[in-house]
């Protein structure tokens, strides 16, 4: 299968399930919501290294937004409801509690309630206020220039990690120019996020390492330095960089979408390939097949 | 369809009918619901001596009439819906669980004491004790809405502990007297000793009030959780000032005779 002159190549990317939660935030201005976003999504690239992943969804205008003030929308992931609790806990007590102005809501209407806001307010030694207006509870967390609002419950539902595209082109000018173009078009829908800089990982990895004390290594089948160093490579003469792009989402059908869009956007000149990264399929619950998603009638091939 | 009530006589004396609930007319055929017993002063009598009876319950009633002189509409509830096209007497929603009542008209002293959960919505005004405990109760209201589009009268959210009431008018003396936690919110003006033994909890005025000298001016600032309830008030139909959504507040803190951490919050303008 070919998309303009870039082959899409049969085969899969393997992706995990994973719990994710959705979170707003909102401040007196749009900067200060966006500097408390980038805070929480700082060093969360990958579960492998990071504990969690996380990204920004999208801007919320205030007319949206739980109080009517600007806001950020972020996904956060992690491989099991427990531990996202806590990446919640930790993050929005540490980027969010502490930036100037802001507020925190939790941004799922469905899933299975963690205890955030209710841990948080211990950190208002005795001072804090609850609220409830409807069935929803607030907490109130006296801070020094005023008060920091929280919701005491957010929900984190079953999502899906590791959807994943290669871009193999014929230089890093190219390949970078086509990974920019599929995290733009990606950008655009909702529900999923790229937890990489920029949207864009080029140290993609392999399970496992000739060293023991590391669970993964750089897929060295994909480095094109390493061609003629190595049995067996990935690579075909004239590819010289390889750029990943690593989608999460709330759902399966969000990531799968995000990939259709991306691979139509990185199809350009210069780039020769486009596959997707898998484990033999031993290990991820959901194999996303590429030609598939592109065959899929839902999908016009439009960007 | 609905289950209608209809007054076709003005009682005497007071009646006492807090037979008129969802939860006790549930599953109860046209003729067992004229049967229901109501108090007649100190007489039993069907309800059918007072009420005509029409429509099959499907979890709301609608009752018309001037019920002012009917006590108890709707205590206990725990489900379903009341509508009530006029005014309504004392005890309305007493201890309520959940469910809704709406009184088109106006409601009378002990609007919704010591309830739990649901919602009252009074189109008119109210009277003396809304939300509030009976006497001798050390807490009352403990969850659920009452909203109040008019004027109310004197200690509102006596001892009231959580739950939400709102004013769309003035409220009388000793708003929130010893309230132990929960929000009042006034959008008129309020009467002389508010909050007076209060622990916890707010008071929310959109004007300026005298306050007790035992009550600390803490900060002007803007409470953003206002903002939840402000928006949601515009939703349910009260008018809202938009400077309220912008405004600043002045917040004081009481009452220093109890544990001093009930807040007053007074609108201070832009």
């Amino acid at each position: 299968m070919k998309i303009k002159s870039t082959e899409i190549v049969d085969t899969f990317a393997e992706a995990f399930k994973m719990f994710g939660s959705r979170i707003i935030i909102t401040a007196a201005t749009k900067e200060w919501a966006m500097a408390a976003a980038q805070s929480i999504t700082g060093f969360a690239t990958s579960v492998i290294g990071c504990k969690c992943e996380a990204g920004i969804e999208k801007l919320i205008a205030a007319d949206d937004s739980p109080d009517l003030r600007p806001g950020v929308s972020i996904l956060l992931f992690a491989m099991d409801a427990e531990s996202l609790g806590k990446r919640l806990m930790e993050r929005i007590g540490q980027c969010v509690m502490t930036c100037p102005s802001t507020a925190c809501y939790n941004g799922l209407d469905e899933g299975s309630p963690v205890t955030v806001g209710g841990q948080l307010r211990y950190f208002g030694d005795g001072y804090q206020i609850s609220k409830v207006l409807g069935k929803n509870k607030l907490w109130r967390i006296p801070v020094m220039d005023g008060e920091f609002l929280i919701d005491d419950k957010f929900n984190v539902q079953e999502s899906v990690g590791g959807g994943n595209l290669l871009i193999l082109g014929k230089n890093q000018k190219a390949t970078l120019r086509a990974a920019s173009a599929a995290t733009k078009a990606i950008r655009k829908l909702p529900d999923v996020i790229l937890p990489f800089p920029n949207g864009v990982v080029r140290s993609g990895s392999k399970v496992g390492s000739r060293y023991k004390s590391l669970i993964a290594s750089t897929n060295h089948l994909y480095c094109p330095t390493l061609r003629g160093a190595i049995e067996y490579s990935e690579l075909d003469d004239g590819i010289n960089s390889v750029l990943e792009i690593v989608i999460d989402g709330l759902s399966l059908a969000a990531v799968e979408a995000a990939m259709r869009v991306g691979i139509t956007a990185a199809a350009k000149p210069g780039i020769k390939k486009i596959s997707a990264g898998n484990y033999g399929g031993g290990l991820g619950q959901h194999h996303i097949h590429l030609h598939q998603l592109l065959a899929s009638k839902d999908w016009s091939g439009e960007v | 369809m609905a289950l209608k009530l209809n007054l076709h006589t003005q009682p005497d004396v007071p009646l006492e009918a807090d037979c008129i609930s969802p939860d006790k007319m549930q599953s109860l055929s046209k003729h067992e619901i004229e049967q229901l017993i109501i108090f007649h002063g100190n007489r039993q009598v069907p309800l059918k001596d007072f009420f005509e009876c029409s429509g099959e319950f499907d979890g709301e009633i609608n009752i018309d009439g001037d019920l002012s002189r009917i006590k108890h509409i709707g205590a206990a509830m725990s489900f379903g819906k009341i509508t009530i096209s006029g005014s309504v007497g004392i005890h309305t929603g007493a201890a309520m669980t959940g469910g809704e009542i709406i009184v088109e008209g106006d409601a009378s002293d002990w609007l919704g004491p010591e309830m739990y959960g649901g919602k009252i919505t009074v189109k008119g005004n109210a009277g003396h004790m809304v939300g509030s405990g009976y006497r001798g109760s050390t807490i009352g209201m403990q969850g659920g809405e009452i909203i109040v589009h008019g004027n109310v009268k004197n200690e509102t959210g006596h001892v009231m502990r959580r739950g939400l009431i709102v004013v769309g008018g003035n409220s009388g003396d000793f708003t929130g007297v010893n309230m132990v936690a929960g929000t009042i919110i006034v959008l008129g003006e309020m009467g002389i000793r508010t909050g007076a033994g209060m622990k916890r909890g707010s008071i929310v005025c959109q004007t300026k009030s005298e306050l007790l000298p035992t009550f600390t001016h803490s900060c002007d600032y803007q409470p953003l959780f206002l903002q939840h309830y402000f928006k949601y008030l515009k939703s349910i139909g009260l008018a809202i000032n938009d400077s309220l959504f912008n405004g600043s507040f002045e917040r004081w803190c009481g009452d220093s005779v109890e544990l001093n951490r009930g807040e007053i919050l007074l609108y201070a303008g832009k």
